[in-house]
């Protein structure tokens, strides 16, 4: 169900690193969760972030809620196509990733969880 | 999100049924409520375009009985329950000396010595305190708290009628919107209200709890065909302010008169007095300082509950309701505003995460049915 390749937050953001690049997004689990996504507020390219710190706004219908870096970097690439349609977050949350992240120090993704670790998280 | 643990919660006699039907469940007002099944959006448009139903039996009922229950209705209600025949209904103000609300309720006549209050979960013990102190004042009545003898299921949407009507011998043709019956419901006597939360044609049927779950049940399988799903509080929220039907505890309160709501339609203003009559009418003949309006985003963003509103750099007032409605796809929501700036057309600031964005007042209601 949560793919392997990703890593994944207690927040409920997963992050796929390829070399420094770091392709964010939000679990199955945190769509369930808000339930129908109707706004996503993503930062502007070029600014940078430590882990932790909150990047952006998910908001469904019925709730707001922060969405945090996994890891730390500066802000490459921001997903205008998402902010449009943010519906696909529900129907595709691993596929939609909102923001690509230059990560200052890549190793930080080792403290995530993986896919089975996430998995018992959620359960 | 904050839960409460589950067995400190009130429960509805179809709490079974929503967790067989897979429904998120929260803390709603102290009850253990269904606040989506299949989505908020879903279920929404389901609504919109067929019909949903929905477990209210949170929602509180309040009688008032005696040979003076109608001067004690008159007294303690802002609307005029003199105009009510036997078997219709009308929404009012359960008003403080101040001319705010305790709690907005619908009035159902139920005989000339005999009313029904419906009012809302979180105020029934509060409400009931409030009716028997002042039930009195009128002369001879008396209020009992009747909430828990009723099981409440709307069903709600354009089809609502034909469904019903295939469980029902009641004449539903002739119940008109905002009247009600009794009748016979799936092999179960009811009491069945054309009325609603949602903004679309509908029924409330008053059902015992312990016959809650056949009509339910019966509901859902008559209404199969025509799409009719189970609806939780989400969707009911987002229905209801696409229909500008205010919501107590956001929209209005103890502190905001009848008339700063909008809401000058539920008073009797010809009726003599009532509690904070002498408030209402001197705010209608001189103006109230605020007022309650309707707006849509000008910018890109949801404004929501108890975000501030600033015109020229000030703040002048609050957001009450707010969100992205499902089936007009914007964002709206209702604000109080200064009376003399509160026209549709004016602009303000709402401030969302530090950020002020752009806002436009707009009529309401945002959405009205189409009368067949």
């Amino acid at each position: 169900m949560y793919p392997s390749d990703l890593k994944y937050t207690k927040d409920h953001e997963w992050v796929r690193i390829d070399g420094t690049q770091a392709h964010v997004g939000i679990t199955d689990y945190a769509q369930k969760a808000l339930g129908d996504v109707v706004y996503l507020e993503l930062p502007e390219i070029g600014r940078t972030f430590n882990k932790g710190d909150v990047f952006g706004t998910i908001e469904s219908v019925k709730a707001v809620s922060e969405l945090y870096c996994p890891v730390s970097g500066e802000v490459v690439e921001v997903n205008a196509k998402l902010a449009e349609k943010p519906e696909t977050v529900n129907a595709d949350p691993h596929g939609s990733w909102m923001i690509v992240m230059k990560a200052t120090n890549p190793a930080e993704a080792h403290d995530l969880l993986d896919a089975g670790a996430y998995t018992e998280l959620t359960k | 999100m904050s839960t409460s643990a589950p067995g400190t919660l009130k429960k509805t006699p179809l709490n079974a049924r929503h967790r067989s039907l897979g429904a998120k469940m929260v803390e709603f007002g102290g009850w253990n409520m269904p606040v989506e099944y299949t989505g908020i959006a879903d279920e929404h448009m389901a609504v919109r375009t067929r019909a949903g139903l929905f477990d209210v039996s949170h929602m509180g009922q309040i009688e008032i009985a005696g040979r003076d229950a109608l001067k004690a209705v008159q007294h303690i209600t802002s609307n005029d329950a003199g105009k009510l025949a036997i078997g219709q209904i009308q929404y009012s103000a359960l008003t403080t000396p101040q001319g705010t609300f305790v709690d907005d309720v619908l009035t159902y006549k139920m005989s000339d010595e005999h009313f029904m209050l419906v009012v809302n979960a979180s105020n029934i013990i509060k409400d009931f305190n409030w009716i028997a102190a002042h039930v009195g004042e009128a002369g001879d009545a008396v209020a009992v708290n009747t909430s828990s003898r009723y099981a409440l299921i709307a069903l709600q949407g354009p089809a609502a009628r034909d469904v019903l009507q295939s469980l029902t011998g009641a004449k539903l043709d002739d119940v008109k919107y905002y009247w009600f019956t009794t009748g016979e419901v799936a092999s179960v006597m009811c009491t069945i209200s054309r009325t609603g939360y949602t903004g679309e044609d509908g029924f409330e049927v008053f059902v015992a709890p312990g016959s809650a779950e056949r009509v339910w049940d019966a509901i859902l399988q008559a209404g199969k065909a025509a799409g009719v799903i189970p609806a939780g509080l989400g969707a009911r929220d987002t229905l209801r302010l696409e229909a500008a039907m205010r919501l107590y505890g956001n929209d209005m309160d103890e502190t905001t008169t009848v008339v700063e709501a909008d809401l000058g339609w539920i008073v009797g203003w010809k009726k003599a007095e009532f509690l904070g009559s002498d408030v209402l009418q001197k705010q209608k003949a001189e103006g109230a300082p605020r007022k309650l309006v309707g707006f849509e985003m000008v910018d890109r963003a949801i404004a929501r509950h108890g975000y501030d509103v600033y015109m020229d750099g000030a703040k002048t007032g609050i957001v009450t309701s707010g969100t992205q409605t499902p089936f007009l796809k914007k964002a709206i929501g209702m604000a109080y505003l200064p009376s003399d700036r509160s026209a549709p057309g004016t602009e303000f600031d709402v401030v969302i995460r530090g950020r002020r964005v752009k806002a436009r007042v707009v009529p309401l209601p945002f959405y009205k049915r189409k009368k067949v």
